[in-house]
């Protein structure tokens, strides 16, 4: 089975970002990285491959050039396979998912299509549904179990209050999974000899404008970015603690708002 | 860090083996260190993502990958942990290295797998009690008698030589006289556990404490003829060759551990307060920092221009040493300048910065001396002639 993992390159958590031109990352020494939930679910993907011989992963990706590296990264980890649909200007979830859903198309034979639950840049949490519509397949999100049978796959979502829903599902369809997947946690490191076979796997380069999805209007664009207001220094109330008691109940009725 | 003129590979390289050393060396260091503890968990775990072997070709179970990337791993290494560093330095220069370089088709076929994999260990039987910075007296002798090498004499300060995973030692000894009158000097593969060949473990080190080093003993040792390593007699140059190929792995310890010690003070200098301020602004500070960051670009720059000529075939031997005089002396500046940035502090154990302080020393002692290095490069220099 063709199994395709989604994955999308985010600036690392620790990175500092800064806005440019009011609606722009500023992207100079930024360090990029796959996103977190993605690669926890390419290394289940891989985990899978090496359960079953006949499973083939695939990584594919929407991004500028630059998101070259982070599909070497994911094909170092053992992916067999990488699409890279170039894409300079940055486009809304809606386009993207039906870039990717037009390459999956024009690929033919997929299975399993995972993807994180979301990007950890703008969390959005919306490209697997769009996807999923795009391609008229089923879409789980939040999965935290995954089991399959002949024809299907049983999940299990986490929903409110740590409570679990199964769900059978016929394949084709889209898994967005969180972290901790069939108890997957950590993704393997890139061993070298896996840096070197990445090396000589092509990457499948499409240019966004020859997967004849133009004329998509934009559900979603950016009109201004900017950074959360710096958190106000801590407080300390001072003098007898009766009356401090007081003054912090106070507070937080009248100024805090939270009793 | 500018790494603009590395390969993407070799920045995946960098990156992975980094996300590795602080995944999992950096939790267990202190412990291991603190309890002269080598770990052959770890080193498996070293072995899995393909620290050992790093320059092998694939068939042997390397990863056949150039020298820079190479010393770029074990600079890696070594900007976490000191003593796993020397494991897998002292693994593929000293222990892989020469098997590899001079070893016969079936020699490689049966020890290389297995040390490439991180399970097994195989050392480099040099420095004797009495013969150190003068190889030429070695003093162990392997004598020919009936298709076997009877090998007396002992060895120490050999890394992974005493380990529970070690496989083999190749011993260099005495065989005969040459025609000039010298002795002539060859390399013999014995496999630990072979009767009359007795390692003890050297404990109470001041540095590299969770790394394997050995005292070995051999008292009639037999080994087969088939044993020798490449032609009788080439000992001497084997090891040359091989110290040559060592002194970038130690000139990468030295690189490694100094942008380690140096991140370690950057981060303590930006977040110690004293008069108000960090530290880090006072000028006497930064003027420190700035010096460590420069010394250590300057390091860089030095040991991968001599990966360079070693990966094109050049003459690397004057750089190499050059590399690993200059890289373990900018350490030991680099250590001393953190933990004064440390003050009271990095006297203390829970500070990683005093075992950096520790793991530098050898590094302008172990495989070449200083002051051997600085004779290497008068000599190539002509400073002798």
């Amino acid at each position: 089975m063709n199994i395709y993992v989604c994955i999308k390159q985010v600036p690392d958590t620790e990175a500092v970002l800064n806005i440019k031109e009011g609606k722009f990352i500023n992207e100079e020494n930024i360090k990029w990285i796959i996103s977190p939930y993605d690669e926890i679910v390419l290394e289940f993907a891989l985990q899978l491959k090496e359960k079953n011989s006949d499973f083939k992963v695939t990584l594919i990706t929407v991004g500028p050039p630059r998101a070259e590296s982070t599909i070497r990264s994911g094909l170092a980890m053992g992916a067999e396979n990488a699409i890279h649909i170039e894409a300079s200007d940055y486009l809304d979830h809606k386009t993207i998912a039906k870039a990717l859903a037009q390459a999956l198309k024009n690929e033919g034979d997929f299975g399993v299509i995972f993807t994180g639950k979301q990007a950890i840049d703008d969390d959005a949490s919306l490209t697997h549904i769009y996807l999923a519509q795009s391609l008229e397949i089923p879409v789980v999100t939040n999965v935290i179990g995954f089991q399959m049978e002949a024809e299907k796959v049983i999940v299990e979502r986490e929903i409110d209050q740590g409570a679990r829903e199964k769900i059978e599902m016929s394949i084709p369809c889209v898994i967005a999974a969180t972290k901790g997947i069939n108890d997957v946690n950590e993704p393997r490191y890139a061993t070298l000899m896996g840096i070197m076979k990445a090396k000589k796997i092509p990457i499948k380069k499409i240019s966004i404008q020859d997967l004849g999805i133009e004329g998509a209007t934009p559900t979603v664009t950016t009109e201004k970015l900017e950074a959360p207001p710096e958190k106000p220094s801590g407080r300390i109330i001072e003098g007898e603690v009766t009356e401090s008691i007081k003054e912090l109940v106070r507070l937080l009725k009248d100024e805090a708002k939270v009793l | 860090m500018e790494d603009f003129e590395l390969s993407e590979e070799q920045k995946m390289i960098r990156a992975s083996i980094r996300d590795f050393a602080e995944g999992e060396i950096a939790p267990v260091a202190e412990e291991l260190d603190e309890h002269e503890q080598f770990s052959v968990e770890l080193t498996k775990k070293m072995g899995d993502i393909g620290l050992f072997g790093i320059f092998v070709n694939p068939e042997y179970g390397g990863s056949g990958l150039d020298y820079l990337s190479y010393i770029i791993a074990v600079e890696e290494v070594a900007r976490i942990d000191g003593s796993q560093a020397a494991t897998v330095a002292a693994g593929n220069s000293l222990g892989i290295g020469p098997l590899y370089y001079f070893g016969n088709q079936k020699q490689k076929e049966k020890w290389l797998p297995e040390l490439c994999r991180g399970e097994k260990l195989a050392s480099f039987g040099l420095t004797e009690p009495e013969a150190g910075s003068d190889a030429s007296a070695t003093k162990t002798t392997a004598k020919l008698e009936n298709q076997q090498w009877i090998i007396n004499g002992s060895k120490i300060f050999i890394t992974n030589s005493s380990s529970p995973i070690s496989s083999v030692c190749m011993v260099l000894a005495k065989t005969g006289k040459r025609t000039d009158g010298k002795d002539e000097l060859s390399s013999i593969l014995v496999p630990n556990g072979t009767p009359g060949f007795e390692t003890k473990t050297m404990k109470k080190k001041l540095m590299w404490r969770s790394s394997d080093t050995g005292e070995l003993y051999f008292d009639d040792c037999q080994v087969p003829e088939e044993n020798l390593l490449g032609k009788r007699g080439e000992g001497f140059h084997q090891m040359m060759e091989t110290l040559d190929n060592g002194r970038l792995a130690i000139a990468a310890m030295g690189l490694g551990g100094s942008q380690g010690a140096y991140e370690l003070a950057m981060k303590y200098s930006k977040e110690r307060h004293q008069f108000g301020v960090p530290i880090s602004t006072f000028q006497v500070n930064a003027f420190k920092l700035a010096d460590m960051a420069t010394e250590i670009e300057t390091a860089r720059a030095l040991l991968y221009k001599a990966c360079r000529m070693k990966n094109a075939g050049l003459p690397f031997s004057k750089i190499a040493a050059m590399s690993k005089l200059y890289c373990s002396e900018v350490m030991g500046r680099v250590v001393d300048h953190a933990v004064q940035l440390h003050g009271g502090y990095g006297l203390m154990k829970e500070y990683a910065v005093e075992r950096f302080y520790r793991d530098q020393k050898l590094l302008t002692i172990g495989e070449g001396t200083s002051e051997i290095q600085r004779l290497v490069i008068s000599r190539h220099i002509g400073c002798h002639s």
